[in-house]
């Protein structure tokens, strides 16, 4: 067959749901389509944003894909809270569990593969570079294609939407039942093939950022100078390079099986599905890890910012996190106590649990300590944090809990267990990432995003969270298991109902955030970030103009404290005008990347449905891609003095810095009486 | 070493993404293979036993064969340090003939690995009979194929180094996919000692 098991029965035609979704995801896409034909932006779009090799913009790529996943997932989110508040007392609710399963499924998936993930890098490859004194990453290339790569296995999940269907297995495909016995149809495959897809890139990216941080710091940063964001991502991206492959492994079993009839997993012929479990919480555990770990960076980025101190116990930070992602691979079978692993097992995993709470307790510690005695600015970047550490500490309450395996064995599976990981995730790795973005947008765009609309968004979802997931700690007690479709316990009625109201709170608050960049960038102008520094921050994102120029920094700074920009300010050499600048060496952009990506999803659509030949033709569009790469000698250039000159003129002028006087006078360091001590304590 | 680093030398300024930090990122890239070996090696070591009635190691696996095969592979690492040594030295010729020898050791490798698998099919003992053999074949046939995704690079670099020469940017891949032969020859001891040996001993 020419299109393998493609027809048209694939397209769900009959669901008015799912076509008004895409209808609707349709009109918005021609709607934008037009809008950029219209003012002739097309070339701009290729030529600075989708070819670009630039950290910055690729960060930004990221979080918008985030962002728009964000959308999904929350709507994905609304249909469930919707279904089972009203499918309680013999009604059945709008979703049947055929479309139901799906919704469950995609959420899970989409939340922490394509949001949280994304999110994540996002701000990591817009920060991280710049904290370090870096111009760039130390493969521009790589990073492009791990961002095309991504956004592959999003185009494949989001065309499950109209072209077959998605697995209704639970985001984590359990066999057998992710098996072909019992999931014949795509849904499975589309969730291997994303999931692949989107984990090379990753794993591509912490390869990168590793190679960045051990060969390109700042002259002076020694590796415990490194600011503490840079340093939880350095750790993320060691859990990445450990974990990732154990998923592709798992993944590559699960599609042999289905494809070629292997029986890694099966329930027949000596096959093994507690193998697949074991498998995939060696990675989906240091996975969590890898999501809140940057988010406390995050945190202590902000919390010493806003106290106007310097971070307390910033290498107990940096050996808690590393403690934590050590820890973190050892505590994989807590997900499954139920697997009847025995008594000394499952008490090895739970007290390696209950370990974990340790190095996470100093970091609680450590982030109070900065704020005694501190100037608390409350900012929204502080709201988000201080929501997180009473939010964040319940979910860890919970979760040592669990821990123990007698309480897990009536907890499993339960909503309790929903809400547990809720709590953490929200309430410690989206909370970090929504804190970020609004610490690092004025970095980024060169103003600040408005500030009521942003506290307005902390409160709705601080609130909506709360009302939405405690009545699920309830309801775990109740007795009420994940994943059902309808309800007929009137006991559990009220609290869903409640658990509703939270969602929709939840809401409003993405809401408010879309309204904050719509008004922000409207009133941009009473908002600029004229010097680069908008927060009085401490390391050296901030000692570069806002937005960054392309090359980040004329001068590589000279780094001699932690606290590298802080110890700049009081020493008086912040902005200092150098008298003469070199050529820059910097990485051409290259549509390889869209090009690789492309073929990407060429493949594993063709995968996904059997069409052998269109897989064939992708692949060998992606090596022939990688080989045009490969003999491309027209890589680089070089940045010209005239050039940075007229660049950073243009920037001093701005601040108020006269260039030329500036050249002949030699700077007077300032006293340290006469700076604002950084640390009261 | 000297002429290596006047082979670098030949960019002229220094690249913020030179040969060092390629090096260093390939060598973490193995350290991510190397986990996706330990998982393939972790699903045989769990459902190697689980024969389901089928055939076990003892009775399909032929050891002299299988020694022959890994002498192929083994001496074809030893030419590939031949080949980086004529690297090192500028001699384009010698590169070039050593890299020869390897590919033709890594094909008869693979030419014989083909061989093993398509009997073991054609004699029902293919890999859907039974876990075990679907472990094996895993396992076995992951390395089999990142052999042969080496030879194709190797291919690719035969046919850099006639067209551009011993430049930096070619010693660098050299040095990376040097890395990755020997790395293969150390999963594949790893593979003989623990399917092979074992499973006939």
């Amino acid at each position: 067959m020419l299109l393998g098991k493609l027809t048209l029965d694939a397209i769900p035609y009959h669901e008015p749901i799912i076509m008004g979704a895409l209808s609707g995801a349709g009109l918005v896409g021609l709607a934008l389509m037009a809008l950029i034909t219209k003012y002739g932006k097309w070339g701009y779009l290729w030529k600075e944003w989708l070819t670009s090799v630039d950290h910055k913009k690729i960060g930004v790529m990221y979080i918008i894909v985030a962002m728009i996943m964000l959308l999904r997932g929350f709507a994905d989110a609304l249909m469930m809270r919707a279904q089972l508040a009203m499918a309680t007392g013999g009604h059945l609710g709008v979703f049947p569990p055929e479309h139901y399963d799906q919704i469950f499924t995609a959420h899970g998936v989409i939340m922490i593969i394509f949001m949280a993930m994304p999110f994540m890098t996002g701000l990591m490859n817009i920060v991280l570079p710049l904290q370090i004194g870096a111009r760039d990453v130390a493969f521009p290339f790589l990073n492009s294609l791990s961002f095309w790569l991504l956004t592959s296995a999003v185009i494949l999940v989001n065309l499950s939407l109209g072209v077959g269907n998605f697995a209704r297995t639970g985001w984590v495909a359990y066999p057998p039942l992710s098996e072909l016995g019992f999931s014949p149809d795509v849904g499975v495959d589309y969730y291997t093939w994303a999931l692949q897809i989107s984990g090379i890139g990753t794993t591509l990216t912490a390869i990168n950022f590793l190679v960045t941080v051990i060969k390109m710091r700042a002259p002076g940063m020694k590796l415990m100078q490194m600011p503490i964001f840079t340093w939880t991502c350095t750790w993320a991206n060691v859990l990445i390079v450990a974990s990732f492959p154990i998923l592709t492994g798992a993944l590559a079993m699960l599609s042999l099986d289905r494809y070629l009839g292997f029986h890694f997993f099966t329930s027949e012929a000596g096959g093994n599905a507690m193998m697949y479990l074991n498998l995939f919480w060696a990675w989906g555990h240091p996975e969590v890890y890898i999501l809140v770990l940057p988010a406390f960076g995050i945190f202590s980025e902000v919390v010493s910012t806003f106290t106007g101190k310097r971070l307390f116990g910033h290498t107990s930070m940096i050996i808690a996190s590393g403690v934590i992602s050590v820890l973190g691979f050892m505590v994989w079978l807590h997900h499954f106590f139920t697997m009847g692993s025995g008594a000394n097992v499952n008490a090895f995993f739970g007290i390696a649990t209950m370990v974990i709470s340790v190095p996470t307790g100093v970091k609680l510690f450590n982030w109070l300590f900065t704020i005694y005695r501190g100037r608390l600015r409350f900012e929204t970047p502080i709201f988000w944090t201080l929501g997180f550490m009473v939010t964040f500490s319940i979910g860890g309450m919970t979760g040592v809990l669990m821990a123990v395996p007698g309480a897990d064995f009536m907890l499993h599976n339960s909503l309790f267990l929903i809400a547990h990981f809720h709590n953490t995730i929200i309430g410690g790795a989206v909370f970090g990432y929504l804190a970020g973005f609004t610490f690092w947008f004025p970095k980024v765009f060169g103003f600040k995003l408005n500030e009521r609309l942003g506290k307005a968004a902390f409160w709705f979802w601080q609130s909506g969270f709360y009302f939405a997931f405690m009545p699920l700690y309830v309801l775990g007690f109740l007795g009420m298991t994940r994943r059902l479709n309808h309800t007929d316990n009137p006991a559990w009625t009220p609290w869903l109902y409640l658990a509703c109201v939270g969602a929709v709170l939840v809401a409003c608050g993405i809401a408010c955030q879309l309204l904050q960049i719509a008004v922000s960038l409207r009133d941009r102008k009473k908002a600029l970030d004229v010097n680069g520094d908008p927060w009085n921050g401490h390391t050296l994102e901030w000692s570069t103009s806002s937005p960054p120029p392309f090359y980040n920094f004329a001068k590589l700074p000279v780094v001699h404290d932690i606290d590298a920009f802080t110890d700049m300010k009081e020493k008086g050499i912040a902005y200092q005008v150098p008298t003469s600048y070199e050529p820059i060496h910097m990485p051409r952009n290259t549509g390889v990347g869209v090009a690789i990506g492309g073929f990407t999803t060429i493949l594993g659509f063709a995968l996904i449905w059997h069409i052998w030949w269109l897989a064939a033709a992708g692949l060998v569009g992606i090596v022939g891609s990688m080989l045009v790469r490969a003999f491309d000698d027209n890589l680089d250039y070089y940045v010209q003095p005239d050039e940075i000159e007229a660049i950073e003129r243009e920037r001093f002028e701005r601040i108020g810095i006269d260039v030329d006087a500036y050249s002949e006078r030699v700077p007077e360091p300032k006293r340290s009486s006469d700076v604002e001590p950084a640390t009261l304590v | 070493m000297t002429s290596l680093n006047q082979a670098l030398g030949h960019d002229g300024h220094a690249h913020h993404d030179s040969g060092e930090q390629k090096v260093l990122g390939f060598w973490f890239y193995l350290m991510t293979d190397c986990i996706l070996f330990a998982t393939a090696f972790a699903s045989y070591a769990v459902l190697y036993r689980n024969t389901a009635g089928g055939v076990s190691g003892k009775d399909i696996f032929e050891l002299p064969y299988v020694l022959l095969e890994t002498a192929a592979l083994l001496l074809s690492s030893i030419t590939y340090g031949f080949a980086m040594i004529a690297g090192h030295q500028g001699h384009k010729r010698g590169v070039l003939a050593w890299l020869a020898v390897t590919f033709l050791f890594g094909a008869a490798f693979i030419g014989m690995e083909v061989n093993e698998f398509h009997h073991l099919i054609a004699e029902g003992n293919g890999p859907n009979v039974s876990a075990f053999l679907s472990s094996f074949f895993g396992l076995v046939g992951l390395h089999g194929l990142h052999v042969t995704a080496g030879l194709l690079w190797m291919a690719v670099m035969m046919f850099e180094v006639i067209k551009t020469g011993l430049t930096g940017r070619a010693l660098t891949r050299l040095n990376c996919l040097s890395l990755f032969w020997h790395f293969l020859d150390i999963v594949w001891i790893c593979v003989f000692t623990v399917v092979y040996l074992k499973g006939v001993l």
